[in-house]
């Protein structure tokens, strides 16, 4: 297993919010898997930069690339790129000490911020803004992003929904959270959330009791009078960003929003439709949340469309023949896209793995060269790559848990690959 | 889940005939390619009609002459079309209501696939054993 960074699980170290520690706790059923002589862990090893398929291809029968989603999607609206507008993914990979992210500086003197998008990204981006410095430093959360959030003056937090609150595709457990945070009023307009006759024709029709229960839990709040705490946190529905606005000095002024109605399109789903009403909110920073992208993969066939692997069921396909390419896998979100919990990898990958045994039973494989570890091991010392193997992770867990001990936190996380291979004696 | 998440790892296949094609091509490319359906399209690419296998059966149980006759005479049209933006939920309950078990994708009037009642459910249930992992992993965290 291969990773560009020197510290293995992906997301779980650099997506998955701070103050969710027991969901990191996943990586431990992983210990087993790693433990197993037949496995080997290449840490700093990026596909495309320090391997290419053609060596892979001279090492391996098969490969598989779990790559994830390592870019943003774009809204395509006027403004998108003003200072102090800036993609969820590339905030949340900084606060988390992703080693790519770290230098990168946010802006947060304005009073106002605004998330676009209603998934649980949005919501652990306005979670994560209305810590307070006690919470943050409770969480593995970077420690330069712990100070920078502290000397944070936002105070009103707006998340933006386009569709209603029982399309709101965040989950009812992070929905309860926010009601529970110790320094910020959740605000809801009751009217946003009363149920439109679509809504409520669909949830009756479903009988879905986590969607009635999210409703609920909405108008809930709605009803709840603010308690005065330091910050608000205001969840808005119906309303589409059509622009952002400059503030006169290029930077992120407020945003032109467009109201909306719900229809039914012609396949059955609850859309969205511009009522031609228009409303300004003014905000001094923007956090766009409105999904992940994959990046293209050197070499490897990418589906533009869909901004994954060209795949099926997993089997990577010849763009020209649309037949599978031999030995070739892909799995998780490069696979599907950037949907899904951590847990839906999980029967995504058993997919694509029936397909490799099946292919690996009828002979279907590469013809490698030279499968031997003392092939790899041979071309990773040929060129200038510093691999990190398992033990040198563990070794760089129990540091990282053991500076967390003493900190009073989780763990701190070494945040750049110079202070790992330092720790690690690589110098 | 949004339809594109069924599309991602579909491959790129949506197979397409012309209206004025015989039920006789069609029906060996239905065979050739052992699938259920083939969208109809224009000479722009864009879908006016789908043709299933079921339409063929139909047509022969009524005791026509099928195989002589077009594509055209026996699609159904015009066809619900979805985005890949739809939500594939509300999308299998459209088709079990209106009884069809194909459905093209159509993003800013190009066709760009066609997602079956079987992609549905294979995505559905990756989507429910993902949640069913993610509670046995909280259960055995407790
Ligand atoms: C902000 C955020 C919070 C989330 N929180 C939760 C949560 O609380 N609970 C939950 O269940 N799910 C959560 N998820 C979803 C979960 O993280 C994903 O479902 C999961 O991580 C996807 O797994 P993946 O393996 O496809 O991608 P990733 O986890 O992104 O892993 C991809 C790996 O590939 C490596 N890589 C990329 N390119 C290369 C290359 N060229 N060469 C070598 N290596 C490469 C990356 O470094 C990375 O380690 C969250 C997602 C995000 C974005
Ligand atoms: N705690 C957790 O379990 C956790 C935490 C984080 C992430 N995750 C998972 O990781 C996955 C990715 O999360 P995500 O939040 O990035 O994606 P997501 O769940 O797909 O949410 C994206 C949000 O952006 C909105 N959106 C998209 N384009 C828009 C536009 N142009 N204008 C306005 N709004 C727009 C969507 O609205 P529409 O619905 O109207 O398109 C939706 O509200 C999800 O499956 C999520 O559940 C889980």
């Amino acid at each position: 297993m291969f990773d560009r960074l020197p510290t293995p699980y992906g997301l779980v170290r650099h997506g998955v919010a701070p103050d969710h520690q027991k969901i990191k706790a996943v990586t431990r059923g992983f210990a087993e898997t790693a433990a197993d002589p037949r496995f080997r862990f290449y840490g700093n090893v990026e596909f495309g930069a320090d391997l290419t398929l053609c060596d892979l291809q001279r090492l391996y029968h098969q490969v598989l690339f779990a790559t994830g989603a390592q870019s943003e999607r774009r809204m395509g609206i006027p403004g998108e790129d003003l200072c102090r507008s800036y993609p969820a993914t590339e905030f949340v990979a900084w606060y988390n000490g992703h080693p790519d992210y770290r230098d990168l500086a946010f802006d947060l003197s304005a009073e106002t911020a605004a998330i676009v998008g209603v998934g649980n990204v949005a919501i652990d981006v306005a979670r994560i803004l209305c810590l307070s410095p006690q919470e943050l430093r409770r969480t593995d959360m970077a420690p330069y992003a712990v100070e920078a959030l502290t000397q944070s003056r936002v105070r009103d937090v707006y998340l933006l929904g386009r569709r209603g609150p029982a399309q709101a595709a965040f989950t009812n457990p992070e929905l309860k959270e926010i009601g529970e945070l110790a320094q910020a009023d959740v605000v809801v307009h009751p009217a946003e959330v009363q149920l439109d006759p679509l809504s409520m024709e669909e949830l009756a029709r479903s009988g879905d009791r986590l969607l009635a229960r999210k409703v609920d839990l909405l108008q809930t709040y709605a009803a709840r009078p603010p308690a005065g705490r330091a910050r608000r946190l205001h969840l808005r529905f119906l309303v589409s960003p059509v622009a952002l606005l400059d503030d006169g000095r290029g930077g992120v002024g407020g945003l032109r929003l467009a109201r909306n109605r719900l229809a039914r399109s012609v396949a059955g789903t609850i859309v969205a439709e511009a009522t031609g009403e228009l409303e300004t909110l003014m905000a001094g920073v923007v956090f766009r949340s409105v999904g992940y992208r994959g990046v293209a993969l050197p070499g490897v066939p990418f589906d533009e469309r869909w901004g994954v692997i060209l795949n099926e069921r997993g089997r990577v396909l010849d763009p020209e023949t649309e037949k599978p390419v031999v030995g070739e896998y892909a799995a998780g979100w490069v696979k599907r896209g950037p949907s899904g919990v951590i847990g839906t990898n999980k029967p995504d990958a058993l997919e694509t793995v029936a397909e490799m045994a099946a292919d690996a039973a009828a002979g279907r494989v590469l013809s490698p060269a030279d499968p031997s570890r003392a092939a790899l091991d041979a071309l990773l010392a040929a060129s200038r790559v510093r691999p990190v193997s398992y033990a040198d992770w563990q070794h760089l867990d129990a540091l990282e848990a053991a500076a967390g001990e003493r900190a009073g936190s989780p763990r701190v996380k070494f945040t750049s690959r110079e202070e790992m291979f330092r720790a690690l004696g690589r110098q | 889940m949004k339809l594109e998440v069924v599309l991602a790892a579909r491959g790129p296949r949506v197979l397409t005939i012309d209206a004025a094609a015989s039920i006789r091509v069609a029906v060996a490319r239905l065979a050739e390619h052992n699938i259920g359906a083939l969208v109809v399209v224009d000479a722009a690419g864009h879908p006016i009609g789908i043709l299933s296998e079921r339409d063929v059966i139909r047509a022969l149980a009524a005791g026509e002459d099928a195989l002589a006759l077009t594509v055209g005479d026996l699609m159904t049209s015009p066809v619900i079309a979805a985005t890949p933006a739809d939500d594939a939920e509300a999308v299998l309950q459209t088709m079990t209501t209106n009884h069809f078990r194909h459905v093209p994708i159509v993003d800013h009037g190009v066709l760009v696939g066609i997602v079956t009642i079987g992609d549905l459910v294979r995505a559905q249930l990756i989507e429910v054993r993902g949640e069913v992992v993610t509670l046995e992993t909280r259960l055995m965290d407790a």
